[in-house]
């Protein structure tokens, strides 16, 4: 029986010269077994650093405060040693650059095998067995001759492929996805994307994908989340997302994805501006500086999360009225 | 009127290292590619990875050796030009990289990185200053920023930098390497179109490279599709889209996630297979191992590139039927 | 929504650059502040304390021959065979000391990066001579190199630099090279090529400035390497004659009086230590300081 990830109120602090960054703020968040979340937002929204926060990722100057429960377990509290039990077996991640996250002088097959005789215990025949099998898995063509490659002798798309196989090795309850598509061909990043589905749909594992593209997300995610410096701004059902935003943010968003039965010469609709520097202190709606229909409510007064009739959430003073 | 820029059957070959006592093997990153640009006009160049694309930016830019034919810069051949006046040529063709961090010298202030095209043609102290200022309003950074560190900007920011390094000598031609990819969809957003504007209000030509059709269509006024170094299609920009005539160009465009739409097939079908490696090339159309129209006479011979219309140009033995299908459906 | 409009940004233009947080960083470790301080006091005394004794370091005190160190009678580090005054003559070893392993590494600094960045940068052939070049005088034995030198020119302050350049400039070189060839595939660089900015431009301006990290680090761990090889050549006698005094020749007199007159070899091998560790503290503690992984 899978367990729920069940997030409230976390906190992320980092410590700089000159203060304190509050890269993510009073986040509530859900991930239900077998559900399959986008996280939206730019870089800087905080969107990484919570979920590396809570597998206990953070950089040394980052703190994690508030509550992530798995199952029974509180991981915000657990020594290094449970929660090497969870990284890796119940919960998998996938960091954004594939060719830091893969150890330059090691094959690929054997950084796979190292997980599985890490957390499963097999020997190393066993392992590399299960490596090949992972490599079909995931779509690497000549999965023999692929194990013995080097990181570099491989392409941005296949290297991608070897850290779902590592993510994925143990079985994992949880795929969280960082970026896996950034830096990709466009053919490639809809390849990688329907793996993810495929994954999703077959071994009924939680996916969490988090881009800064609304149109990856959207291929694939039941639900998804936006974030803004550090904070969550929507929660809905992809498809409502899509047809009708409710934050301004996120209308926005949705406003500036290219379309390709734009008019030839058409100019793309931008959000101006820039997110905010977190080290300053933000009062009242991050988005405010930014936002269209601002008013001097939106600039002292942070916008409590309120649900809709249809069951979504946003942090709006002004929403965008439902259709 | 002669073209700003032309490329004659260009083509790029390296040596790739093989082992000790093996000889180098070929590689062939460009073959037979030709263009011309005019003035004003922009030309977006569209492939995968291991398409040339990047090389054949580096290639103008005279970076990469250039290993068969020519590029023509007003009418004469870049390669036969002396240093002196190569260097006069290069004040006129400026490159935009796609890491806007690392095309920036971190030690360099912004203010210093963006006069520095102006020590090519030895403008005095005070001029300098004026036209860096100039250069940064133009591209919508505060003139404040020049006393600052590429590390102390975004990556947007940094990418405007960088635009008004390549704008403050007056060139005629702006060389974009992926200048969005490694940017955020929003901030991408903003930096097309600030290339827009330049383009329209400087009357800059531009070449602009990228791996993702959707972009590409809002800058550029012709685009060309290269596959494993070689052409595939050539069109007027809103024919590419309406009505592509090459069955790569339909995979890419098939291939852009559009979340209005429910996700279709041909997509992964031409995906799915891994892209043929550039040592060993398929005989004939090197697409045809991806390709869901491949004939038989696909792997005799390589189809030639042929005006087959006005302004169009495709290299595919079955452009015809192509031609005939509906247009994609995206997603 | 247009596009270009001014970004608001904060006001007063800092000039955070990468230097200054590294300097930053530098003064968070105890270790090197203090070898720092410790130095510059070392130097500011070798300047100075000839002037605070009463003695000078030539000439000889009949009365007080070979006396220990003491408070008493302003001999406060002893006097040596001769009754010179000990405590100036270690100053002036150490003066003469520091001045040539300063001078000898701004030599070998100016040469091996001039010489490292531009093989690095241009590569191909010019690189493989360059580099060739190196590597033969890298495999010439420095004594014999010394020893045939003196032979042919006489001892002189002059030939131990030369013969200490010559040497010290070799690795700094090889260093600078790596770096080059690193930087220049970077596209700050490769922007600056295609903006036809001329090649000693580029390296002035772009390589040299971005390989400075491992430069300084190395050049303060030359400092004390080449001080070592002076005083080697002292103590051999091939180097600073009389009555001119290094720390190497003090070393080598004290040396034999080592039975009779210990404080003769401690006291003068005491400031060469002393010198020689807080440089590579210092080396250290740069390094740190300097590591761009340690970034933010």
């Amino acid at each position: 029986m899978a367990d729920a990830l069940v997030i409230r109120g976390l906190e992320v602090r980092f410590t700089v010269p000159g203060g304190e960054v509050p890269a993510v703020s009073n986040v509530d968040l859900d991930i239900r077994p077998g559900e399959c979340l986008g996280v939206v937002g730019e870089s800087g929204s905080g969107k990484s650093q919570l979920f590396l926060a809570i597998l206990g990722l953070l950089a040394a100057n980052g703190r994690a405060a508030g509550s992530v429960r798995f199952g029974e377990i509180e991981l915000l509290s657990c020594t290094t040693r449970e929660l090497n039990e969870v990284r890796g077996s119940r919960i998998g991640m996938v960091l954004q650059d594939p060719m830091s996250s893969l150890t330059p002088h090691h094959r690929v097959g054997d950084q796979v095998a190292e997980v599985l005789k890490f957390h499963r215990g097999l020997d190393d025949a066993a392992a590399q067995a299960r490596a090949r099998q992972l490599f079909e898995r995931v779509r690497i063509g000549d999965a023999s001759r692929r194990l013995r490659q080097y990181p570099h002798e491989l392409s941005g798309g296949m290297r991608q492929r070897v850290l779902l196989a590592i993510a994925l090795a143990c079985e994992p309850q949880i795929l969280i996805a960082d970026e896996p598509t950034s830096a990709l061909d466009v053919t490639v990043q809809a390849d990688i994307v329907d793996l993810l589905c495929e994954v999703h749909r077959e071994s009924g594992t939680a996916v969490v994908l988090i881009s800064h593209d609304l149109g990856v997300v959207a291929d694939i995610a039941q639900r998804t989340i936006v974030l803004y410096a550090g904070r969550v701004v929507e929660d809905a059902r992809t498809r409502e997302l899509l047809s009708s935003p409710r934050h301004r943010y996120s209308a926005a968003l949705v406003r500036s994805i290219p379309r390709l039965d734009d008019a030839v010469g058409s100019e793309l609709a931008t959000i101006t501006g820039q997110p905010p520097d977190l080290v300053t202190a933000i009062t009242g709606c991050a988005f405010a500086p930014r936002c269209t229909a601002a008013t001097v409510e939106c600039a002292h007064v942070v916008p409590a999360m309120s649900r809709d009739a249809h069951g979504r959430l946003f942090a709006c003073h002004h929403p965008v009225n439902a259709q | 009127m002669q073209p700003l820029l032309e490329a004659r059957r260009l083509g790029v070959t390296f040596e790739v290292a093989a082992g000790l006592f093996r000889r180098a093997l070929p590689l062939q990153a460009l073959e037979d590619v030709s263009f011309a640009v005019d003035a004003g006009e922009t030309l977006g160049i569209v492939g995968e990875s291991g398409s040339g694309k990047s090389t054949l930016a580096r290639a103008v830019l005279q970076l990469t050796k250039v290993t068969a034919g020519d590029v023509i810069w007003r009418g004469q051949s870049m390669g036969a030009l002396d240093a002196a006046r190569l260097r006069a040529t290069r004040r006129e063709l400026q490159p935009v990289f796609q890491d806007p961090r690392s095309s920036l010298d971190p030690r360099m202030t912004i203010g210093e990185g963006v006069a520095e095209p102006l020590s090519v043609t030895g403008a005095t102290r005070d001029r300098e200053d004026e036209r860096v200022i100039r250069a940064l309003e133009r591209v919508g950074l505060s003139a404040a920023l020049r006393h600052r560190y590429p590390h102390e900007l975004s990556g947007g920011q940094c990418q405007r930098a960088a635009i008004a390094r390549a704008l403050v000598s007056n060139p005629a031609l702006l060389v974009c390497d992926e200048p969005v990819s490694a940017l955020d969809v929003s901030v991408q957003a903003q930096i097309i179109n600030l290339l827009r504007t330049l383009r329209d209000q400087l009357g800059l030509a531009m070449l602009f490279v990228s791996h993702n059709l959707a972009v590409v269509r809002y800058v550029s006024s012709r685009i060309m599709v290269l596959y494993l170094g070689r052409v595939m299609e050539t069109a007027p920009n809103s024919e590419l889209y309406a009505r592509p005539l090459h069955p790569y160009t339909r995979a890419l465009l098939a291939a852009i996630p559009d979340p209005f739409k429910p996700r279709g097939d041909l997509r992964t079908a031409v995906t799915r297979a891994d892209p043929p490696s550039a040592f060993n090339r398929p005989s004939g159309c090197e697409f045809r191992t991806r390709c869901p129209f491949a004939i038989g006479l696909c792997a005799e011979q390589r189809p030639p590139l042929e005006e087959v219309e006005q302004g169009r140009w495709v290299a595919c033995h079955r452009w015809r039927e192509v031609a005939g299908l509906p247009p994609v459906q995206n997603g | 929504m247009s596009d270009v409009a001014a970004l608001a940004l904060p006001e007063a233009p800092s000039r955070r650059g990468l230097w200054f947080d590294a300097w930053r960083r530098l003064g968070q470790r105890r270790t090197g502040i203090v070898c720092l301080v410790v130095l510059a006091a070392l130097a500011a005394l070798a300047i100075v304390g000839p002037f605070i004794s009463p003695y000078d370091a030539d000439t000889p005190d009949w009365r007080a021959v070979a006396v220990p160190p003491g408070l008493t009678d302003g001999h406060w580090f002893g006097t040596d065979r001769l009754g010179r005054d000990l405590f100036v003559r270690t100053l002036d070893g150490l003066r003469i000391s520091l001045l040539i392993g300063l001078a000898a590494t701004a030599i070998s600094l100016l040469i091996g990066v001039t010489w490292g960045a531009l093989a690095g940068f241009v590569g191909g052939r010019t690189d493989a001579l360059m580099m060739r070049f190196v590597d033969i005088l890298y495999s010439l034995p420095f004594l014999f190199f010394v020893i045939v030198l003196t032979v042919l020119f006489g001892r002189s302050p002059i030939l131990l630099f030369v013969a200490i350049g010559a040497v010290g400039w070799l690795t700094m070189a090889r260093i600078v090279r790596g770096q080059a060839m690193v930087l220049r595939r970077r596209e700050f660089v490769e922007a600056a090529i295609a903006m036809g900015v001329s090649t000693p431009a580029i390296v002035w301006r772009h390589i040299v400035p971005n390989a400075l990290g491992p430069v300084i680090i190395y050049a303060t761990l030359t400092i004390p390497q080449l001080i070592l090889y002076e005083s080697f050549l002292s103590f051999l006698g091939l180097g600073v004659q009389e009555p001119l005094a290094s720390l190497g020749s003090l070393v080598a007199q004290g040396a034999a009086e080592m039975e009779s007159a210990p404080w003769m070899l401690l006291l003068p091998a005491g400031a060469l230590v002393l010198m020689l560790v807080c440089f590579n503290f210092l080396g250290d503690a740069l390094r740190d300081a300097l590591d761009p992984q340690s970034h933010g």
